[in-house]
């Protein structure tokens, strides 16, 4: 039985951590760097260990500080959260080593999702269906133009070690490859220090639609549904739901059998995220799996009445899954808002002083929030401060409540979105369910 | 002279001009950091850059002189 649970990370997630083990009676770790003395989730910890300055690299990734404050603390299991070293093979490894218990998959089954090649051969070996695409590097032109012939245009070039969009870029004729191919090479080489490029077929407006599942020891897997998650700036989630307007029964229990086939055939341990890019026809292909807990795993939770981290727990502990695919019922409709510290309408970061946090409260409104009034966003970590979540018996009302709730956040001291979230819970386009990938840069647009 | 300046605070990623180099309007000069997020930064007028204000690492405010340009 575990009894003590180190959180190796910060913010609203370690919060939602602490309030699933404290209902069970499992004490709390926090770690915290020097820029997160006074955050909420360090004090409501029943310990806090102090692991290092404010850069990731020297605290929330230093693996030794962590290990460290497990053992002085005599912690006897590590939540890694998400982000983070949430998908750290390394990590897991490291903490195995150290006698504890790692709150996910195993590394070997990290590491074969982390490489993006490795992930796409096991998946396509498994008969689930990839974007084509390179499969490793391309490089150069000559070579990026003859693949991108076999696969047909539109192809997405994209660099491998980019972010944030940078050096990525879509293309839809031969002429238009290679003068993007040496222009996105020199914007990554210039900005990351590697112009490796690879190239994929682009699924034109896609929805990202992902399906939740859970695996015990002993290799026994369920899906929970789907999450539709296709609202997104720069390539990050924004508002997501469930389900998604977008599956029909059949095609619900066709995904999720998918997302279970490849579970299994990496022998998956506990909770993961298979992510899907649905096309106009409804053809879905794999995309990635996230080894770990989502952010947005609040509106899984409602439409199944889960609790998403005690199933974590448990399986961790060895238990098997309590209920079995036929006992999982989705009801109601659930929907998002991921609260951003940022100018909603350049959309860049609004680090600062948050002078003023007033939450929404009432029925069917859920708030995971890591500040309050007073708090300091820092510009070393993430622009998520918090996710509102709503939960109707239908879309219409789960979209009302969300509307509702929008209307009475209150954020001052820094920018959010959310006027932009107002703006797209509130287009006729949202109400319709008509979502996709291009959603925000239209509804921008127009 | 046209100033090139932050347009979030958050930390200096990358410089990616020197003094004396020419650049056009629109080329990225500086890359800026904040929360998990690189920016580039571009000129808004074409010229010889005369002065550079930041290197990598520092911490800037939004509206911060990033880099002087002379056209």
């Amino acid at each position: 039985m575990i009894q003590k649970v180190l959180i190796a990370n910060r913010g609203e997630i370690a919060r939602r951590i602490i309030r699933t083990c404290k209902r069970l009676g499992i004490a709390t770790v926090a770690v915290y760097s020097e820029a997160d003395v006074k955050a909420l989730y360090v004090g409501e910890a029943d310990e806090a260990v102090a692991i290092g300055p404010p850069p990731v690299a020297q605290s929330y990734l230093n693996i030794p500080a962590i290990l460290e404050a497990a053992k002085v603390t005599s912690a006897t299991a590590v939540h890694p959260g998400y982000g983070l070293m949430s998908e750290n093979a390394d990590f897991a490894q490291a903490c195995i080593d150290a006698g504890l218990i790692f709150i996910g998959p195993s590394p070997e089954a990290i590491r074969r999702m982390g490489s993006k090649v490795e992930a796409r051969s096991t998946v396509r070996e498994s008969g689930v269906r990839v974007v084509p695409g390179s499969d490793g590097p391309v490089p150069n032109a000559d070579t990026a133009a003859g693949l991108a012939g076999d696969i047909g245009y539109p192809v997405m070039l994209k660099a491998s070690y980019g972010g944030g969009g940078i050096g990525m870029q879509a293309v839809a004729d031969e002429a238009s490859l290679r003068q993007a191919f040496a222009s996105n090479q020199g914007r990554a080489k210039a900005y990351f220090g590697n112009g490796e490029m690879f190239l994929e077929k682009q699924i034109v407006n896609p929805r990202h639609v992902e399906i939740q599942v859970l695996f015990d020891r002993e290799g026994h897997g369920v899906h929970l549904g789907e999450r539709e998650c296709s609202i997104q700036r720069r390539h990050q989630k924004v508002v997501e739901e469930a389900p998604s307007t977008a599956l029909t029964p059949e095609l619900r229990s066709e995904m999720g059998r998918a997302a279970v086939t490849i579970g299994r055939a990496i022998g998956y341990e506990g909770a993961g995220t298979v992510e899907f890019l649905l096309d106009a026809d409804h053809r879905y292909y794999f995309l990635e799996m996230n080894t770990r807990l989502q952010v947005e795993h609040p509106v899984t939770e409602f439409v199944t009445g889960l609790d998403l981290v005690e199933l974590q727990l448990s399986i961790a502990d060895g238990q098997p899954l309590p209920l079995r695919q036929d006992e999982i019922q989705l009801r109601g409709h659930a929907i998002e808002c991921r609260i951003y510290a940022e100018d909603p309408v350049r959309m860049l970061p609004s680090p600062g002083t948050i002078s003023l946090l007033t939450l929404p409260e009432g029925p069917g409104i859920r708030n995971d929030v890591g500040v309050a009034s007073q708090s300091e966003v820092s510009s070393y970590y993430d622009p998520m401060i918090g996710k509102l979540i709503t939960y109707g018996e239908t879309r219409a009302e789960a979209t009302a409540r969300m509307l509702q709730a929008l209307s009475e956040y209150r954020i001052e001291g820094i920018k959010s979105n959310l006027p932009l979230l107002q703006k797209i819970v509130s287009a006729p386009a949202f109400a319709a369910g008509e979502v996709n990938t291009a959603f925000i840069e239209k509804l921008l647009k127009d | 002279m046209a100033r090139v300046e932050a347009t979030m605070a958050g930390t200096v990623f990358n410089v990616l001009v020197s003094e004396g180099d020419t650049v056009k309007s629109g080329d990225d000069v500086v890359v800026l950091e904040s929360m998990k997020m690189e920016v580039p930064v571009s000129a808004e007028d074409s010229g010889t850059v005369r002065k550079i204000h930041v290197q990598a690492g520092d911490f800037v405010n939004e509206g911060d002189a990033l880099v002087d340009i002379e056209s």
